[in-house]
């Protein structure tokens, strides 16, 4: 049981890094931004390929990050910019343009296999009678409460959360009000993108592989996330994370259910579309 | 291109075809944005595979019992809508999506991740369709669904499903059910997707899970949206495009997908409105009827 609730914890992270980088891009622009995927895969594979060239970890780790944020940035700043004007549609199909454009170039790039994250961590394994935490999803944890720390500080103290939330808030108003939305809302694709880069490393290295395609998943599952968390409230989606993991892995380990763990979350997810349409912590809209 | 590859890719088109018709009755008539209709496509095709593969039914009725399945499903997985809109329900619809591909794979009934094998050809006065009769067949149907589509973009049905997706609200005060005309929609998607994955199951005479997932569903909304969004020639345009391309870029291999997603994307850059609807309004432009036109697709794609 303990074990569970461990491992759900791990897989929460996992689900969470993803997610609030997403809730914050669709908090602001309400665009369904399946290309943040895209950003995952690429800041697993791009730390990898930085790693077999011979950079320290460290360095790999940073570099990705800085890489994997200004492609973020320019995804907005290049692509989704020209489009808002154009309705909802035009900006999701430009996404999933985007998306299988860039899956097809990793492949290009890196391979189509699979390849190994192989490295070895400083940090110890938890091992007890009943419990097992490997020393990857103790980084996992860890990583996790420091950018949930550094999230809050950055959206409660500094100037540039509370530009955030005013722009997820209203954008136009926001505008009106004298804030740069252009200049926010680029901030917060770079904010985005390096935790669902991050998201990327920390998954690759749990499952010890990273491959082109790694992101297909979690595009569309970090969107059950934003939804179950409520639109663009981040503690919704942090909160959301946890519950859906601990949910998925209770059922799985109490029922054996006949359908996979993602197809339950999906469940879950219109159930709950169905009877509170705001997501679980979401305000009422409009 | 030898005659049966080319008549296999054109049997595929105008699967694609059919597809992209019933897709754009919710997305540009209805204003129901899914992103799950490979979902009523792989209902339509197991349907008709279970039918006949396991309970022996003959071609014709399991033609009919199979469309008649999904456009009940349909009607079912239409139910959401009743609760949920916009971003919700492209969410909504891409669980339901994955969803019915588990069930497809996971559930032994249905064969698993190989799914089901040997679905016997259509026969006629004891004639087995062969490719090239097939090609005709689907032909046939594809025309039908084409004139069904352009029969109710006159009638009443798309005047109620015009209100529906200007203003949902405004729909309901002045007394037209937007629930109906979301189950109309639903059920009439359903239907013809269920066609289409009934024409594709026993062209293939294999069924397998993976040809109904979440980007099939992409794929199709592409076609929708490339194509031009709410128009009648839109989706046909889009679908011979978006399936033709890949099998026209065959030559460049490996940057196939590349080439593909940047055409998507470039598409949307300039053309939002899709090839048919930009192309219309850079020709009528100036004419009344154009005007009217114009005005009646910035109101779809709200832009």
């Amino acid at each position: 049981m303990l074990q569970n609730v461990v491992n759900a914890l791990v897989l929460g992270s996992s689900y969470l890094m993803i997610a609030v980088g997403l809730t914050l891009i669709y908090g602001i622009l309400k665009i369904l931004h399946i290309a943040h995927a895209g950003v995952y895969a690429f800041g697993a594979l791009f730390t990898v390929y930085l790693y077999e060239l011979g950079l320290s970890m460290v360095f790999a780790i940073s570099f990705s990050l800085i890489a994997s944020s200004l492609l973020g940035a320019f995804i907005y700043r290049g692509f989704y910019k020209h489009v808002l004007e154009r309705g909802r549609i035009v900006p999701l199909v430009m996404s999933v343009g985007l998306f299988a454009a860039m899956e097809d170039l990793y492949r290009l790039l890196w391979g189509p296999y699979k390849r190994p994250f192989d490295v070895h961590l400083i940090l110890p394994d938890l091992i007890t009678p009943n419990l097992y935490l490997g020393s990857k999803g103790i980084l996992m944890l860890i990583c996790t409460a420091i950018v949930i720390f550094l999230l809050y500080l950055l959206m409660i103290k500094t100037k540039l959360g509370k530009s955030l939330r005013a722009c997820a808030n209203d954008l136009n108003l926001a505008g009106a009000f004298g804030i740069d939305t252009d200049r926010t809302i680029t901030y917060g694709f770079l904010i985005g993108s390096a935790l669902a880069a991050l998201g990327g490393i920390l998954v690759g290295l749990y499952d010890n592989t990273v491959y082109p395609t790694m992101g297909s998943v979690p595009s569309y599952k970090a969107f059950v996330v934003v939804v179950l968390g409520g639109f663009g409230s981040i503690r919704g989606a942090v909160m959301a994370s946890y519950i859906l993991a601990l949910v998925e892995t209770l059922i799985v380990y109490k029922f054996g259910f006949l359908l996979p763990r993602d197809a339950i979350a999906f469940l879950a997810m219109i159930a709950l579309l169905m009877f509170k349409p705001e997501g679980l912590f979401g305000k009422v809209q409009r | 291109m030898s005659l049966d590859y080319f008549l296999t890719v054109s049997v595929f088109t105008m699967i694609n075809t059919i597809l992209a018709l019933s897709l754009n009755i919710l997305i540009g008539y209805a204003g129901q944005v899914s992103l799950g209709h490979a979902a009523f496509f792989g209902i339509g095709a197991y349907a008709s595979a279970v039918l006949t593969v396991k309970f022996g039914l003959d071609y014709w009725l399991a033609l009919l019992f199979s469309i008649l399945v999904s456009g009940l499903i349909g009607l079912l997985l239409g139910l959401p809508a009743l609760r949920v809109k916009e971003d919700f329900l492209v969410l909504a619809t891409i669980g339901i999506n994955f969803v019915v591909v588990s069930v497809f794979n996971y559930v032994k009934f249905f064969g698993g991740p190989y799914g089901i094998l040997g679905l016997p050809r259509p026969k006629l006065f004891g004639i087995v369709f062969n490719t090239k009769i097939y090609a005709l067949y689907v032909l046939i149907w594809t025309t039908v669904v084409f004139f069904l589509v352009r029969y109710i973009s006159n009638t009443y049905l798309k005047l109620g499903f015009d209100t529906l997706r200007e203003n949902e609200d405004a729909a309901e005060s002045v007394g037209v059910s937007s629930a109906r005309y979301k189950m109309y929609a639903f059920a009439m998607a359903g239907l013809m997707a269920g066609l289409a994955g009934n024409l594709w199951a026993h062209y293939m005479t294999v069924v397998f899970p993976d040809n109904f997932s979440f980007p099939v569903s992409i794929g199709i909304l592409t076609m929708v949206v490339v194509g031009g969004v709410g128009t009648l020639f839109g989706p046909v345009v889009g679908a011979v495009l978006i399936t033709f391309l890949p099998e026209l870029l065959r030559f460049a291999r490996d940057y196939r997908m590349l080439i593909y997603g940047f055409i998507i994307v470039f598409t949307m850059f300039f053309m939002p409105k899709g090839i048919v609807g930009s192309m219309k309004e850079r020709i009528f432009g100036e004419t009344p009827l154009g005007r009217k036109y114009i005005e009646k697709v910035r109101r779809v794609t709200g832009s």
